[in-house]
């Protein structure tokens, strides 16, 4: 992808030296049209296009935030109840995600999200151990949510 | 800035609710019994209290004419060190054995890290014979 990125930057300082006009807009129709050319010859380069990456951060990033409120939601409803009523755990997670980066993006946004810490992965990276705040109720968020992380990253990640 | 402007008074709404959820972290870590179900409180009101709050002052900003990237970069921050520091301070939590609330219901990691030292130790059983 930084690969791309670069090519595209070259390609739009290039269009704006053969137009001799300095300024942001002729950079700017070059970029455009660099992405163009990269969308066209983007598999000589072996990667995948990197709008679609680009696209696939987006979605993560939305689907973070909307776990971000739902599962708010349910912890402040736990907090601000008279009595607490709370069956708090560390449950096992198994993951199918691999590698370094894509295991800690994952536990990142696990515990971004209120009401679940990650707190072992264990040695093989293949098993996180997740305090949650509510087990009955929110293990079945947090195995929903991770499906759907899981997906995300999988598209930021892999080609 | 004053309360007619209908602009003016989302962004107050905003950065208010950024505020509640900030005061709602702090309620649940009073209230709440253990290390870690106090982590979650305080790991709550750090993302979304600070989220709100930058996001209103970031709003309010722009309608005054300047584009403030900084208080993203501050968004972006909050969110890359508050999950390690969480993590951290419940790993280190537990591994010094700082027990759970006694409500808790079940402990994988505690069995799992058991399984770990038996196995560790039978091996080391086995080197010594």
């Amino acid at each position: 992808m930084a690969v791309q990125v670069l090519i595209n930057l070259f390609i739009g300082f290039l269009w704006m030296f053969f137009q001799d006009d300095w300024s942001y807009i002729s950079f700017f129709s070059g970029y455009l049209l660099g992405l163009a050319i990269l969308f066209v010859f983007h598999r000589f380069i072996s990667t995948k296009y990197y709008l679609f990456t680009i696209h696939a951060i987006v979605q993560l990033i939305l689907i973070f935030i909307y776990e971000l409120f739902t599962s708010s939601i349910l912890v402040i409803g736990k907090t601000v109840k008279p009595k607490i009523n709370i069956k708090p755990g560390i449950f096992a997670l198994e993951t199918s995600l691999q590698g370094d980066a894509e295991v800690t993006m994952l536990s990142l946004l696990i515990t971004l999200t209120p009401g679940s810490v990650v707190v072992e992965v264990s040695p093989d990276n293949k098993v996180l151990y997740i305090h949650a705040m509510d087990i009955p109720e929110l293990s079945d968020a947090v195995l929903r949510s991770k499906t759907k992380f899981e997906k995300a990253i999988k598209r930021v990640t892999r080609q | 800035m004053n309360g007619s402007n209908p602009i003016e008074l989302s962004i107050a709404v905003v950065i208010l609710m950024g505020t509640i959820f900030g005061f709602l972290g702090s309620i649940g870590f009073i209230r709440l019994p253990d290390v870690y179900n106090r982590a979650h409180a305080l790991a709550k009101s750090s993302t979304l209290g600070v989220l709100f709050v930058l996001v209103g002052t970031f709003l309010f900003f722009l309608f005054e004419g300047y584009f403030s990237i900084k208080l993203f970069l501050g968004i972006f921050f909050v969110f890359l060190t508050s999950p390690v520091s969480t993590h951290l301070i419940c790993r280190s939590a537990h591994h010094s054995h700082v027990e759970l609330a006694k409500e808790s219901v079940r402990d994988d990691l505690k069995e799992a890290l058991e399984k770990d030292t038996k196995k560790n130790t039978n091996i080391a059983g086995r080197l010594m014979e």
